[in-house]
């Protein structure tokens, strides 16, 4: 067996899982219901992390858009949550807005099951056709970014238009019960933490097998030239839209959950500045490691609801920086801190560069700089041998 | 147009807004030959791979490759699928990547979304893969960032990634250009070992390096056919050493005015 042969980093990466994952599951017993509500709207951020991480990590494709694809997850799980807190009756923001009929579209989200099949149908199949077209044409970098940022912006303007069909800028809330349990109650909180818990980790597990296969290294390799990539015989369009629909998949179940604990989505919640926090998340926890943007985006949503509450104002120009000193000094993240420790985390490995005058090829900026002082030693010290 | 043909163009021309890189350029391949591409700097012969390996869509002419398909018309991937490789002038590998996974991703193999999913290395490719570490003097680097080879190894792993390929066709440009006298040595072997199986199209400056194959020359000029021939027959001849060699006695020549 594979196993027989891990070396004892493998084995603590193993365990540092494992301890992750209990604590995952476990926090419910040691957390009070007002924070495991929040932990699992964190969770949810999290789950759209690891899917703009597939695409932007490890294909090396910026999508700002990412809030649209989770947000109509959220309206697609919104939509079906106030059908049933109507009751057969019509949606009170629809009876205001003078509708006298429940508009066909909205009936496709009355089973449970059609709308969530609807919420991941519907992002995915929205990022199948936006990815067919560009990619097809070779529409990338930051032209593709531009083009997400667009569809940001149609998609709610449309929202915030059709009043009566979404509910407008105040978007769909007033929830009650899902599948018959009241949302209020501390016992489906505490159940629909697991669900979300449980779909966190299954999508963490789905995007390490992508991200593991050989598929997972034609999009690195799409990342590191495309080109490259088209003439071995790969057809880089392929993958760029099927990553990118996946992606956008992801998104859409992380909405439809983070619904359930939020009670409420609207346009404000999926606009242009959540989709470039999405990003940030990413950035900061490390962007090419699926436990650095899933981390990042559970740290940097508990910094913020720490922060915010205290010092609203000062939030913004803290993630601003936060982003310029991980964009400068570490841009793999925090995460890439571990991958490839700095010599200042690991007094064995730096004490090993001066003597070898850093051979070594792995790291960021902040690395090679030290790797420079290092170089400035071992020759002072071949300059004192000489001597 | 024997049997034995496996690359035809015939009639290229490639414009660039309105400027003729290439113009009405014929080239013929035997299956196993091992054919250089020489010509001054801007003479055409990167275009004419690219138009080879679709990179270029020609205004006019066809490439005809295998059996009798005209493959100007289609997309790249297609084209490296049907078996010809391309090796561009800067060492291209995917940086961010071991040696061993270049080397796998480059593996011939099904290259749909499907396959590659579920994919596993088998102990046939490993070997395989091993086997083409050892020759391209990387087998002790299996593990290594590809980003972090010297210029040469980059080179020769590139060179390897195209083998693995096993395309019938492979197209070098300028190999051993930037390489020192030892790297370039040992591409030469490589090259030699290369051609013994497929068809080989070189573009090269380094007329050394020529002459250590007893190959057939084309000479490219000003986006044309020059001349074709043994290295004998293309030094011998008047033109060509107007054009390509003329040239290198005025560089010396300003060289050592300067
Ligand atoms: N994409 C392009 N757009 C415009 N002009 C181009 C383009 N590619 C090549 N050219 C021009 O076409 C001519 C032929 O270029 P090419 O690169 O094929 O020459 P070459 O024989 O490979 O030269 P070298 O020995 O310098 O590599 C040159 O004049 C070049 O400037
Ligand atoms: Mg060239």
């Amino acid at each position: 067996m594979a196993w027989r042969q891990w070396t004892p980093r493998q084995w603590w990466i193993l365990g540092g899982y494992a301890v992750a994952t209990a604590v995952l599951f476990a926090a419910p017993l040691f957390v009070s219901d007002f924070r495991l509500n929040l932990l699992a709207k964190f969770l949810a951020f999290a789950i759209v992390a690891l899917g703009l991480d597939l695409i932007w990590g490890y294909t090396g494709i910026l999508s700002l858009g990412h809030g649209i694809f989770f947000g109509l997850g959220a309206y697609a799980m919104a939509m079906y949550l106030k059908l049933e807190a109507s009751g057969g009756k019509l949606p009170d923001f629809m009876s205001w807005s003078g509708l006298k009929e429940l508009p066909l579209f909205w009936k496709l989200f009355e089973p449970f099951g059609a709308a969530v099949a609807l919420g991941l149908l519907i992002p995915a199949l929205l990022a199948l056709g936006l990815g067919f077209f560009t990619f097809r044409n070779r529409i990338r970098g930051v032209y593709f970014t531009i083009l997400t940022q667009a569809l940001v912006i149609i998609v709610t303007t449309l929202l915030v238009g059709q009043q009566a069909f979404t509910g407008g800028t105040n978007g769909v809330t007033g929830y009650s019960t899902l599948l018959g349990y009241s949302l209020a109650s501390p016992d489906t909180k505490r159940v629909l933490y697991w669900v979300t818990a449980a779909a966190l980790l299954g999508v963490f597990l789905f995007c390490r097998f992508l991200t593991g296969s050989r598929f997972g290294k034609v999009l690195r390799a799409i990342r590191d030239g495309e080109n490259r990539v088209r003439f071995i015989g790969y057809n880089p369009a392929l993958y760029q839209t099927v990553i990118f629909t996946v992606s956008a998949g992801i998104a859409g179940l992380a909405g439809m959950l983070f619904v359930l604990h939020v009670g409420i989505i609207s346009p404000s919640m999926l606009g242009i500045v959540p989709s470039i926090e999405m990003v940030l998340w990413v950035a900061i926890g490390g962007r090419g490691t699926l436990i650095g943007a899933a981390l990042g985006a559970i740290l940097m949503n508990w910094a913020k609801s720490e922060f915010s509450t205290a010092y609203p104002e000062g939030w913004l120009f803290f993630m601003g920086a936060l982003f310029v000193i991980v964009v400068v000094f570490l841009p793999k993240g925090v995460a890439g801190l571990f991958q490839s420790p700095p010599p200042w985390l690991n007094p064995g490995k730096l004490l090993d560069r001066v003597r070898n005058g850093g051979s070594g090829t792995r790291g960021g900026p902040l690395l090679r700089l030290l790797r420079k002082k290092d170089n400035g030693k071992s020759i002072q010290s071949v300059r004192r041998q000489a001597e | 147009m024997s049997q034995n043909e496996i690359l035809q163009c015939r009639d290229v021309t490639v414009e660039f807004d309105g400027f003729k890189a290439v113009q009405g350029m014929n080239l013929d391949l035997h299956k196993g030959e091992l054919r250089f591409l020489i010509g001054p700097n801007g003479a055409g012969k990167t275009t004419m791979l690219d138009v080879i390996c679709g990179k270029v869509k020609p205004s006019s002419g066809r490439v005809t490759f295998g059996e009798k398909v005209d493959i100007t018309k289609k997309p790249e991937h297609q084209i490296a699928e049907m078996g010809i490789g391309r090796k561009f002038q800067a060492p291209s590998i995917f940086s961010s990547m071991t040696v061993l996974e270049n080397l796998e991703i480059a593996m011939r193999q099904k290259r749909s979304v499907a396959a590659t999913l579920f994919a596993r290395l088998s102990s046939e490719a490993k070997d395989r893969l091993h086997h083409q570490l050892d020759m391209i003097g990387l087998g002790d680097k299996s593990g290594h960032r590809a980003g972090g080879l010297s210029h040469g190894e980059k080179q020769w792993l590139e060179i390897g990634m195209m083998l693995l390929q096993e395309p019938e066709v492979l197209l070098l440009d300028e190999p051993v250009a930037g390489m020192t006298d030892k790297e370039t040595d040992k591409t030469g072997e490589l090259l030699h070992e290369i051609a013994l199986k497929r068809s080989v199209v070189v573009v090269e400056h380094d007329m050394e390096f020529v002459r250590n194959f007893a190959s057939k020359v084309t000479v490219m000029h000003e986006g044309k056919l020059l001349k074709e021939g043994s290295m004998e027959d293309v030094q011998g001849d008047e033109r060509v050493a107007e054009v390509y060699l003329g040239k290198r006695r005025d560089d010396y020549a300003s060289r050592s005015t300067a």
